[in-house]
């Protein structure tokens, strides 16, 4: 219990610092001046560290929350007498999901759904899906066949079954896919400014078109500490959800 | 109480179970007995529809049960299997009132059922109600596991291998602790197993069942004095006298006038009750009547000191219980090199002692004695115990 509440006000004081860290553009701005003098511009223009962090927590909560609201019961279904027969089917559609290129998404998507970060949320929420179903199905699939005998005997419904003891026992194994996703996510969703969707991506991909390798480290950096401390944050929900394990 | 009239199961091409009727009387316990595949969980598990039948009628206190949903069905028959299968996300207690929380007690009431169930199973409340499962020894767990299907005072409990997976010892220590729980509630079983010795111990009635069907369905007593065919007799086994001393327990047969000594032993104390004692040993006991040893009289008349006649001992090594099987005191007596055991109560006391010829005269004595023996483990004639 002391344990736990040490490691949670470790995680806020990195959130907060961290936080704190995006809003100072003026030490973004004197660190990578001082990295690249020969640069006149040697922080990226069109938008502070802090809007460019809000754009890209946007979209990875957007497409992380639509992996879940599809991955969690498209992992669930495989597991039940009606979506048993879809099992490798899924399995293999998300497996395939995550190894298509995101970019390439974004290029087939863009006809479709034009530019802006519709296309990018598209990409991510499919590419993100695989650890989610993965571990959902491996999860569920973990639980003591004589515990759910047990359990059925005893007179549980299905749904009750599945939400006071497939999904508690269970939940250590999901919420590590969970964390898996959105840590890939973060990472991955530098390539929706490909689509102008904005976020961390647009001074990588400026950075890259004008040579300018301040703008690529500053896009990089923030996105590396960001999945950092979303990984950390995260790390503690997972401890929360499954508190005996 | 239960009665299963003309049952079949069908899986494609095979059948599991075929025509099958059954009736069980309340407050009896039905052993189903075979070989693997041979439909005895099968019939267990279509009581409570965790498999449905092909054909057939399953009745439940006048009830078909197909009359109710399988989920409120299954709430009001206890279910316990082999791999007890609590939730290793919850506390001992908790697991223990799962069925309440269905029925939706309130918490209080919950608690206080656990506690009583953990006190009736033989664990102590405040030691356990609070562990995991995975603290347990799998004797623990199946303890938890019999009393959280007792947990809802259901009239019927559905018994799948309950002690199929513990050490031969926890078997013997949980059998026992079974047929005392069951002389206080009385619930209608059906009880699974393939242990002949167990089905002997428990049952009223055995059903022996091979290859789906009903070869016979008749008191232990009758099933290994008039098998109804070679199998039934063979799948018994030969030593028949043998297996039927699993029916007599150990009060049925005890001796209670043994000579004892209490307090004062001095040398000429036990030399003088040697003198007066027309038995071979007198027994030792302490202030509370608990067995500490017993000296050889035999020893004694020859000339050995007082001291050496004496054998000291663990009553919990060298007794037996009174609840104690005649067919576990046989072999605790050939382990020990004795030839006359002990019968001591919970803490010790003595209650009596059980000679081998005692036992010799049951084994050899005519079948009705042996029916008449009260005190054959959930048998009619235990009100008197």
């Amino acid at each position: 219990m002391k344990r736990r509440r040490t490691g949670l006000a470790a995680v806020a004081a990195a959130a907060v610092a961290f936080a704190y860290l995006v809003s100072r553009q003026d030490w973004w701005a004197a660190a990578l001046t001082r990295l690249f003098p020969t640069l006149t511009q040697a922080v990226f223009p069109s938008a502070t560290v802090a809007d460019l962090v809000t754009q890209h927590l946007q979209i990875v909560l957007i497409s992380s929350a639509i992996t879940l609201l599809v991955g969690l019961p498209l992992g669930v279904w495989v597991t039940r007498p009606s979506g048993r027969a879809f099992r490798e089917l899924v399995a293999a559609s998300v497996d395939f999901g995550q190894t298509f290129p995101p970019v390439a998404v974004l290029a087939l998507m863009m006809p479709l759904l034009g530019l802006g970060t519709s296309p990018a949320i598209v990409a991510l929420s499919l590419y993100g899906l695989f650890p989610v179903v993965s571990n959902t199905v491996a999860g569920i699939e973990a639980v003591s066949p004589s515990v759910l005998d047990a359990a059925t005997g005893m007179g549980m419904g299905k749904w009750r079954i599945l939400f006071t003891v497939e999904f508690p026992l269970a939940a250590r194994v999901i919420m590590a896919g969970i964390r898996t996703s959105v840590i890939i996510n973060i990472g991955t969703a530098t390539v929706a400014a490909a689509t102008g969707a904005g976020g961390l991506g647009s001074p990588i991909y400026s950075g890259i078109n004008l040579q300018n390798g301040a703008w690529v480290l500053e896009g990089a950096v923030a996105a590396a500490l960001l999945a950092m401390v979303a990984d950390s944050v995260l790390a503690q929900v997972e401890r929360a959800v499954a508190p005996t394990a | 109480m239960i009665r299963l009239e003309n049952v079949m199961k069908r899986y494609g091409e095979t059948t599991a179970v075929r025509g099958l009727s059954l009736e069980v009387a309340a407050g009896e316990i039905c052993v189903l007995i075979g070989p693997s595949g041979c439909g005895k969980t099968t019939t267990l598990r279509m009581i409570n529809r965790l498999i449905e039948p092909t054909s057939g009628r399953i009745v439940v206190d006048g009830h078909d049960v197909t009359e109710q949903s399988p989920e409120l069905l299954r709430r009001g028959l206890g279910y316990v299997i082999q791999s007890v299968g609590l939730f290793p996300h919850l506390t001992v207690a908790d697991n223990i009132v799962t069925v309440p929380r269905l029925l939706g007690w309130d918490r209080g009431r919950m608690d206080a059922r656990a506690t009583e169930l953990l006190a009736l199973v033989g664990l102590d409340p405040r030691e356990y109600a609070d562990k995991y499962p995975r603290q347990l020894s799998g004797g623990e767990a199946q303890r938890v596991g019999v009393a959280r299907a007792l947990a809802a005072d259901p009239p019927v409990l559905l018994m799948d291998e309950p002690f199929g997976a513990v050490d031969p010892l926890t078997r013997e220590r949980l059998q026992a602790e079974f047929a005392r729980i069951q002389r206080e509630l009385h619930k209608t079983v059906v009880f699974v197993t393939h242990d002949v010795d167990e089905a002997i111990r428990l049952a009223d009635r055995i059903a022996v069942m091979r290859d789906g069907q009903l070869q016979q369905y008749d008191t232990p007593e009758q099933i290994l004095d008039h098998p109804a065919n070679k199998f039934v007799h063979d799948f018994m086994g030969a030593d028949r006298a043998l297996k039927r001393l699993g029916r007599v327990r150990v009060d049925a047969v005890i001796r209670a006038d043994v000579p004892v000594l209490s307090a004062n032993r001095t040398a000429d104390a036990i030399a003088e009750r040697a003198a007066c004692s027309e038995s071979r040993f007198v027994y030792l006991v302490d202030a509370d009547h608990r067995l500490e040893g017993w000296f050889d009289c035999r020893a004694l008349a020859n000339g050995a000191s007082p001291e050496s006649a004496i054998t000291t001992v663990d009553w919990r090594e060298v007794a037996v219980r009174p609840d104690t099987s005649l067919k576990e005191a046989l072999s605790r007596m050939l382990g020990l090199g004795f030839r006359s055991i002990s019968v001591v109560d919970g803490t010790g006391v003595l209650l009596g002692i059980v000679g081998l010829a005692d036992i010799e005269e049951t084994m050899t004595d005519s079948d009705a004695h042996i029916a008449s023996v009260p005190g054959g483990l959930g048998g009619a004639g235990e009100a008197e115990a």
